[in-house]
């Protein structure tokens, strides 16, 4: 049975005497670090990202330097642009402006529509609240009821999206092991790639909506062994979600700095063995 | 030992103000106890709700220096120098001092759709353990409301409260909707009637349960999925557009269905 129609509005007095004082917040602990680092780091991410995906140049160390090396913003490179060596074999040839833009869509998606990020901005930056139990900063308030928040609800989209660049990310981390002209090696540039795909793939696999779909869907676990396994196996990495998130957004702008750094020559990506 | 000095909110309906009391400290007492002191010596009209002294009835939140917490719970070792600030929950209309009227919350819980289980469950059907322990989490509620009471969709914007059942009922719905039994579908429900789509997870009841339940993770967030699930979901619509079937037959829900 759904049970919308017997629903009955609740009744409540509005506009009484509530508990306390009229005050945003009665805290005297320091509640505004929390949301001010959040910030921060978004707010600096979201700037290195624009610049280094509108920068489009110095993402990839060929086989002139022995190197496979690409950044994870710019892979798959999928334009007419992309430098030699860097494209899969095929290229789009109407996309005129950076490859960057062209890939950066799909994690920009999942990022900003997941179920952690939400509460990192909404409180860090659109102050909603900005700590517990201290004022919202906006007088009314339809939270992800309309549009456009109520897209946020297009999640396991990006979700499955996401799932496809990893693999993709993670081809390129195997693939930065075979040193053109040298050999199969091991430099630092293939293990920056290689921790960057398994970041990201903690990342996505410790998501809401993966959790939901492995097996928090079904209403009856015994039914579904299978599925409930999966299930017991995706929660200890969701309860980290939070350090994942953090983990690889950091890590992948690092990524793309490291690759931009031997690119451009500033020095040599070194072997290891 | 040294004073402590008790900043309590004192007040009616018709509006109020901190008073502050000034005492001895002593070793190992909770905020309650303090209060329960100034009771007992300086403002015998002081009103506190309290109950069980064990964090076990959910009767004495307050605001505890502008946090919410169980005064029954929170050490006076344990808080920073200064002052302490104990005022009454700020999202429920005040009764008289650190007593609020909480029946918002019993208003809502009236409007929960009742475990409903089908007319005849399968012969010899035996509810599984990894079924029970699903639920068992949410049972833990004590109902201090806090996570009512921190909830800035109704302390900060009071016109959401007709239609906004709170963290503590989002939870009592997970709870029903992973009930192997249960035939209700309660999807609709909370996207149409209770304001789930309202949550904004900042996840500010997660973090006062004085119970650890992980209200966003296990119960409001799990929610928002089925919720995707019945009404977001292209594929899952396209499906059923497919296969011409309703959101969950009524015949899947009379067999407490599994998905
Ligand atoms: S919830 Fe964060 S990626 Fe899905
Ligand atoms: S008095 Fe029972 S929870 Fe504090």
């Amino acid at each position: 049975m759904t049970t919308v129609d017997d629903a009955t509005v609740t009744p409540v007095v509005l506009g009484g005497t509530r508990g306390g004082p009229d005050v945003p917040t009665l805290r005297r602990d320091r509640w505004w670090l929390q949301p001010l680092v959040s910030a921060s780091v978004l707010i600096a991410f979201v700037v290195y990202a624009t610049w280094a995906a509108f920068a489009n140049k110095d993402y990839y160390v060929g086989a002139a330097a022995h190197r496979d090396l690409i950044s994870p913003f710019y892979s798959p490179c999928l334009t007419a642009s992309c430098v030699p060596g860097s494209h899969p074999g095929f290229y789009l040839t109407w996309w005129e402006i950076s490859p960057a833009i062209l890939i950066l869509i799909v994690p920009l998606g999942f990022r900003l529509t997941c179920y952690y990020y939400r509460r990192a901005y909404y409180r860090s930056i659109w102050l909603s609240p900005p700590n517990c139990s201290v004022a919202d900063a906006h007088g009314s308030y339809s939270g992800e009821t309309r549009f456009p928040l109520i897209l946020q609800n297009v999640h396991r989209w990006f979700f499955y999206l996401g799932l496809a660049l990893n693999v993709i990310l993670t081809i390129d981390a195997v693939v930065s092991y075979g040193e053109p002209g040298v050999g199969v090696g091991v430099s630092v540039g293939s293990l920056v790639l290689t921790a960057n795909a398994a970041l990201l793939w903690l990342y996505s696999l410790s998501c809401h909506s993966c959790r939901h779909l492995c097996g928090g869907q079904v209403r009856r676990f015994s039914d579904h062994p299978i599925r409930y396994r999966l299930w017991k196996l995706v929660t200890p990495l969701n309860a980290n979600h939070m350090k994942f998130a953090w983990a690889s957004l950091v890590f992948v702008a690092l990524t793309d700095l490291y690759v931009r750094l031997v690119a451009s020559g500033a020095f040599h990506d070194p072997r290891l063995f | 030992m040294s004073d402590v000095t008790m900043r309590i909110w004192r007040g009616d309906p018709a509006g109020g103000d901190f008073e502050e009391y000034a005492l001895e400290a002593q070793e190992g007492e909770v905020v309650l106890d303090v209060v329960h002191r100034i009771q007992a010596t300086q403002a015998p009209d002081l009103a506190c709700r309290w109950n069980c002294k064990a964090g076990k009835c959910g009767s004495c939140s307050a605001e505890i220096n502008g946090t919410p917490r169980l005064m029954c719970m929170t050490r006076m070792d344990q808080l920073p120098e200064g002052p302490v600030t104990v005022a009454p929950m700020r999202t429920f209309p005040v009764v008289r001092d650190l007593v609020t009227d909480v029946s918002f919350n019993y208003e809502v819980a009236k409007r929960i759709p009742a475990f409903e289980p089908p007319a005849r469950p399968a012969e010899g059907y035996r509810m599984q353990q990894i079924d029970v322990e699903r639920g068992q989490e949410f049972r833990k509620c004590i109902e201090c409301f806090m996570c009512q009471n921190v909830c800035h969709v109704i302390r900060d914007h009071e016109e959401n409260k007709p239609h906004y059942a709170g963290p503590r009922f989002f939870i009592r719905l997970a709870e029903l909707e992973t009930h192997p039994l249960d035939t209700n579908d309660r999807r609709e429900l909370v996207r149409q009637r209770m304001g789930l789509g309202l949550c904004n997870i900042t996840k500010c009841c997660t973090e006062v349960c004085p119970e650890h339940i992980k209200i966003t993770d296990n119960g409001i967030i799990p929610m928002k999925e089925r919720v995707v699930d019945a009404s977001y979901d292209p594929v899952g619509w396209l499906g059923r557009k497919i296969m011409r079937r309703p959101k969950r037959s009524p015949e899947e829900a009379a067999a407490g269905s599994s998905s």
